[in-house]
């Protein structure tokens, strides 16, 4: 190890040696299971959703998506999915229920805060984000596609 | 044979979404927001409805689904009210997900204390 004197230029590439190199095929494999596991659940859903209560195919995903986010929330609340979480990384944190664990978990965190400015402010903290740049970019590609079929 | 491709398209997305937190160092929170991007992308060129139609829930679980559900939202009302409908539809088929993720979020912090 040479003993240059840490500063702000070289302190990323000092500390990524001491970092663990993450288990990459491991990880992707554990995110592959639970991330399936969890579409098939919702495949599972819907398609009940189609044959007991008679949704079409299409508008059956409403349902399917909301009990999802229940379950999710359910989860979150007794600390289930938090450690779902820790074990399949992004396998829980991309499909919905994901987005659903994130509005909850950041509710409960700041609920010794009061119910207005500690649960109903910091509601959409991290999911905010995914529907912001969801909404931009929806937005704008809207505006190019309908631009496009007004000239085409 | 759904619930197979339901388990691989799944999967592979969530498989995209670690390699991006592993080998780039992304956050959670950049692979969700680059996910929903990329959902409207491929719904601008009308490819997520034929992996939705291949893989179902596969494809409709996952966030980049909401993207995806956003454009089509807008673009649904664009044909009926021209430039305004964009901003009428943009929520029109995610509104389920949003409205429960806030109703279910709201009550689960009332009723239960935080862990850990």
């Amino acid at each position: 190890m040479d003993k240059q004197p840490l500063n702000e230029q070289n302190f990323e590439k000092a500390v990524k040696s001491y970092q663990p190199k993450p288990p990459y095929v491991l990880n992707c494999i554990k995110a592959f299971i639970v991330g399936g596991l969890i579409c098939v659940f919702g495949e599972l859903l819907s398609q009940m959703y189609v044959h007991w209560f008679d949704y079409s195919e299409e508008n059956a995903m409403n349902p399917t998506v909301a009990t999802l986010i229940l379950l999710a929330a359910l989860a979150t609340g007794f600390g289930v999915y938090d450690k779902l979480g820790q074990f399949a990384g992004a396998g829980s944190a991309v499909p919905v229920t994901g987005f659903a664990n994130s509005i909850t978990s950041a509710a409960l965190e700041h609920k010794s805060e009061g119910l207005v400015l500690g649960v109903a402010t910091n509601l959409f903290k991290l999911a905010g984000s995914v529907i912001v740049f969801g909404v931009v970019a929806a937005y704008v590609l809207g505006i190019i596609r309908y631009v496009w079929s007004l000239i085409f | 044979m759904t619930f197979l491709w339901a388990f691989i398209v799944g999967g592979g997305i969530c498989v995209i979404g670690q390699l991006l937190l592993d080998v780039f160092k992304l956050t959670p929170a950049h692979v969700m927001s680059s996910f929903v991007v990329a959902g409207a992308v491929l719904d601008a060129f009308d490819i997520y409805d034929n992996l939705i139609e291949f893989a179902g829930a596969g494809a409709t679980v996952p966030i980049t689904s909401f993207g995806h559900s956003l454009l089509h939202g807008a673009m649904e009302q664009s044909e009926e009210h021209g430039f305004i409908g964009i901003a009428v539809g943009i929520f029109e088929l995610t509104s389920a997900g949003i409205a429960s993720a806030i109703l279910f979020g709201f009550i689960v912090a009332l009723f239960f204390k935080p862990k850990g």
